[in-house]
């Protein structure tokens, strides 16, 4: 049976404002409300099924960042995870955190505990990135099923149908493989409290990227981050002419 | 059933009322909420497994404010002192601990000083001692001073100004230090009692219902959760409060609560306007000068110049065109008032309600298996303008009562104890003195002199006399029985918003960060679902309209026909309970949605 680890990040949560810091370095995270990514908690749904299924022996989830990302941790637990690793990445090394050094811990992990499977979510909601799934595959050497909106084991292949921009792909992989999980895959079931208090006896094991030879080198620096310009107002015009004079003169014609 | 038990625990002079309300068919279907809706006999619900988990603490708290989080900080001390194990459980809606707390607030450290003596060195986040107080009187396009002098009730000297979330978040990390068990994301939603009729413990809220009332894919049940004894601090207007106060009969001795909606908005203003330590309250305009309300103003010392702004309308309101939160925002707009926000940036927004009957409407605190404290008892001191050392300090000594016969190994463990000392020690302490003083400023406005008499009294008597006067006046009924028709009234022209100093509603509601799942039955649950067009629209034109702040309420045109049908966007809802206290004919009830869901207030 597959040993399944599942990537999972604290993002600021969907419904929030975001706020830029008056800095322009970044946005305002200090005491905003984060929870788990959206596409991740669909992820540890998935691998969750699969024990159920007993398609899985072990799931173990993993999540990289700082302190708080254990409550995020307790979450999956709570979900059905067995066990959870705490990569703790803090202050510099935190603002510079990219895909690429969580695709390396991902892939050193992967090989640690044995895993047969590695799922994460398509994308984190606060970057979109969509790389994580992808680099962790090429570290790795595995084959790669990403925006799986349905995942079938088979003996030794796995088949997954992808969601792509012309319709749905299906393609087959064989196992070890690292797949990404998109929205319709499944409807991730809720942590119930009975469930979050059996979470806490589950283990946790807290490691950093210098233990798993990782180091959160900067290979890109944020130069500034701005608001989304204002909309302007849009005028309605009365008539066609007016609108095509109104194109020629903003150069649009 | 369930619809039955809920008739029953209705005021009994309205029962036979609501019973014929409820069973008579109504033509709009709006509300499939299953405590209006009981699922016993829906074929939806017939074979899904019903039951629950169960888990036994000595002592669960409702609620993780203030004072839900003092009274648990107390009992551990008090269990650590004795070299006791005490297993403590408190359940909180908000996703984050603070995430719904929201409060002006300038606050007087004595309960805290008490609990935590070494908050400073702890990192308690009070950073903000009060530099200057200031009070007014509003006019159109003047501004009066009113000098404030020490014997004041608003006389600010020693206190500080608080983000009350973040002094919540951190009573949090206390408490989780001390191995207090805090949930986060999980509502009490139903509460449990023993064949004797005492409070058993509380029951979390299901999940996985869906809009129109039947159970997902995803459904589960709460959870159980029993103790020995369960203390409700659930805030301002608690819904579990409310149905405890029905069936225990805990407002036979008092008069009804009497409130007000507080709204509020933190600015990051230019700095040169900044002056940290400043309060400044006001009265007068925009109001008349027979509703009760007012301003505050804090400066906050933090890393950047902050303030906090928010705006206070009684709920005993009369007129149903009023609109409280365009009265925050036309106040922000005042001559004396605008310059501070010129060139400021909004970074929140939140509203709740609050309590304003002080002594006259405090209820009887105990039950059997329980009792109540804080805001959802009702301690908040008005001229003052302070509730959170009052609620912390009525959790300090629910919490000391409570361990006394939680800590007896003699106790019965089939029936819910009553904390029967801790109404006593109440009554004892500073709460009661506070509020007794100030007991007869609020209802002093009442008189046709309004905001004038107050004043006047406020000065003659309360300075004078420290409410030792021997009369108590009365306010005079429940908030929902003083609104007048519509056709009575009228309409108030309010200013358009600006967009720089004065915003609309749903642009505020959209910095509240408030969010729900979508997919599950409405959480204001309506007894009646013709009573809104049949009464409200047709009499009050829609007040919920207007007093919501964040425009969960909406009459629309029906989609056939001639007519109008409420549409209740409760995604928006952001907890402040205003609904439930000032709709005319109490048809809306609102009950907790899924945990984790409401605002995702920061620091407010």
């Amino acid at each position: 049976m597959a040993r399944v680890l599942v990537g999972v990040k604290r993002v600021i949560d969907y419904a929030v404002k975001i706020r830029v810091k008056p800095d322009k370095s970044g946005v305002v995270t200090e005491g905003v409300k984060h929870s788990m990514n959206p596409f991740d908690e669909i992820a540890v749904e998935e691998a969750v099924r699969m024990k159920e299924k007993k398609l899985a022996a072990e799931v173990i989830a993993v999540s990289c960042g700082p302190t708080q990302a254990q409550e995020t941790l307790r979450t999956a637990l709570a979900m059905g995870v067995d066990k959870a690793i705490h990569v703790e990445v803090t202050g510099k090394d935190l603002d510079t955190l990219q895909p690429i050094h969580v695709s390396k811990i991902l892939a050193k992990l992967a090989q640690d505990e044995k895993a047969d499977l590695v799922i994460v979510g398509k994308q984190a909601i606060d970057d979109d990135c969509n790389q994580t799934a992808q680099m962790t595959a090429a570290l790795l050497d595995w084959p790669q099923g990403t925006f799986a909106s349905k995942i079938e084991k088979g003996d030794g292949i796995l088949t997954i149908v992808r969601e792509i921009d012309g319709g749905l792909e299906t393609v087959k992989v064989k196992t070890p493989a690292v797949l990404s999980a998109d929205l319709r895959l499944n409807e991730p079931r809720y942590a119930t409290l009975p469930n979050i208090m059996k979470a806490k006896k589950k283990p946790l094991k807290k490691l950093t990227p210098k233990d798993l030879g990782v180091e959160i080198k900067a290979h890109q620096e944020v130069v500034s981050v701005e608001d989304p310009p204002v909309r302007q107002a849009g005028s309605i015009v009365p008539d066609v002419d007016t609108l095509a004079a109104k194109l020629k003169e903003g150069g649009f014609a | 059933m369930a619809a039955a038990v809920r008739l029953l625990l209705a005021d009994p002079a309205s029962q036979m009322l609501r019973l014929a309300k409820r069973f008579s068919s109504t033509t709009a279907k709006i509300t499939t909420h299953y405590t209006v809706v009981p699922r016993d006999n829906d074929p939806r619900w017939k074979d899904v497994n019903m039951e629950r988990f169960e888990d036994q603490a000595d002592v669960v708290i409702v609620g993780g404010g203030p004072a839900g989080l003092s009274a648990a900080i107390r009992l551990k001390q008090l269990a650590d002192t004795n070299g006791k194990e005490m297993r403590i459980c408190v359940v909180e809606k908000a996703s984050e601990m603070g995430g719904h707390t929201l409060s002006g607030a300038c606050i007087e450290t004595r309960a805290l000083d008490e609990l935590i003596p070494d908050w400073k060195d702890k990192g308690c986040p009070l950073t903000t001692p009060v530099k200057e107080d200031k009070f007014a009187l509003l006019t159109e396009s003047g501004r009066i001073p009113i000098p404030i002098l020490p014997g004041m009730p608003m006389y600010n000297h020693g206190n500080y100004v608080v983000r009350l979330g973040h002094l919540v978040k951190w009573l949090g990390e206390q408490a989780e230090g001390m191995g207090i068990e805090l949930y986060p994301g999980y509502a009490a939603s139903e509460v449990l009692y023993h064949e004797d009729g005492s409070v058993k413990g509380i029951a979390t809220n299901d999940v996985g219902i869906a809009k129109d009332g039947s159970p997902k894919e995803v459904f589960e049940r709460g959870m159980e959760l029993h103790a020995k004894c369960t203390i409700f601090a659930e805030g301002c207007h608690g819904h579990l409060t409310k149905q405890l106060a029905n069936k225990f009969n805990l407002r036979d001795k008092a008069e009804p609560q009497s409130y007000g909606i507080g709204l509020k908005e933190v600015w990051e203003i230019d700095p040169a306007k900044h002056s940290p330590g400043r309060v400044e309250h006001t009265v007068g305009w925009p109001l008349d000068k027979n509703t009760y309300g007012g301003s505050f103003l804090y400066h906050l010392n933090e890393d950047t110049p902050l303030v906090a702004v928010g705006f206070v309308v009684a709920l005993d309101y009369t007129n149903p065109y009023l609109s409280p939160f365009r009265e925050f925002q036309r106040f922000k707009t005042h001559p004396s008032v605008r310059s501070t926000f010129e060139g400021g940036k909004r970074i929140a927004y939140g509203a709740r309600a609050l309590n304003e009957g002080g002594y006259q409407a405090i209820p009887k605190l105990t039950f059997p298996g329980g009792c109540l404290i804080g805001c959802t008892a009702g301690f908040l001191n008005v001229p003052k303008i302070k509730g959170t050392h009052t609620a912390m300090k009525s959790g300090m000594l629910a919490a000391e009562s409570a361990y006394e016969i939680v800590a007896d190994e003699n106790t019965p463990t089939d029936k819910g104890l009553e904390p029967v000392k801790y109404e006593e020690a109440l009554r004892n302490s500073y709460v009661f003195q506070e509020l007794y003083s100030a007991r007869n400023v609020r209802p002093s406005f009442h008189t046709k002199l309004g905001l004038y008499g107050g004043l006047m009294y406020t000065g003659l008597f309360y300075l004078i006399a420290r409410g030792k006067e021997p009369w108590t006046l009365s306010h005079g009924g429940a908030d929902h029985t003083k609104l007048k028709p519509a056709k009575d009234c009228k309409p108030i022209e309010y200013p358009k918003a600006d967009g720089k100093i004065s915003f609309d509603l749903l642009e505020s509601v959209a910095l509240t960060g408030t969010n729900h799942e979508g997919d599950q039955p409405a959480h204001l649950t309506l007894l009646n679902d013709d009573q809104p067009v049949n009464h409200n629209l047709a009499i009050y034109d829609g007040p919920e309209g207007r007093f919501c702040p964040a425009g969960v309420y909406e009459y629309v045109p029906l989609e056939e026909g001639d007519g109008m049908r409420l549409q209740i966007n409760a995604q928006n809802c952001i907890h402040c309970k205003t609904c439930d206290i000032k709709d005319p004919g109490q048809n809306i009830n609102w009950v907790v949605p899924e945990g984790g869901g409401g605002p995702a207030y920061n620091g407010m």
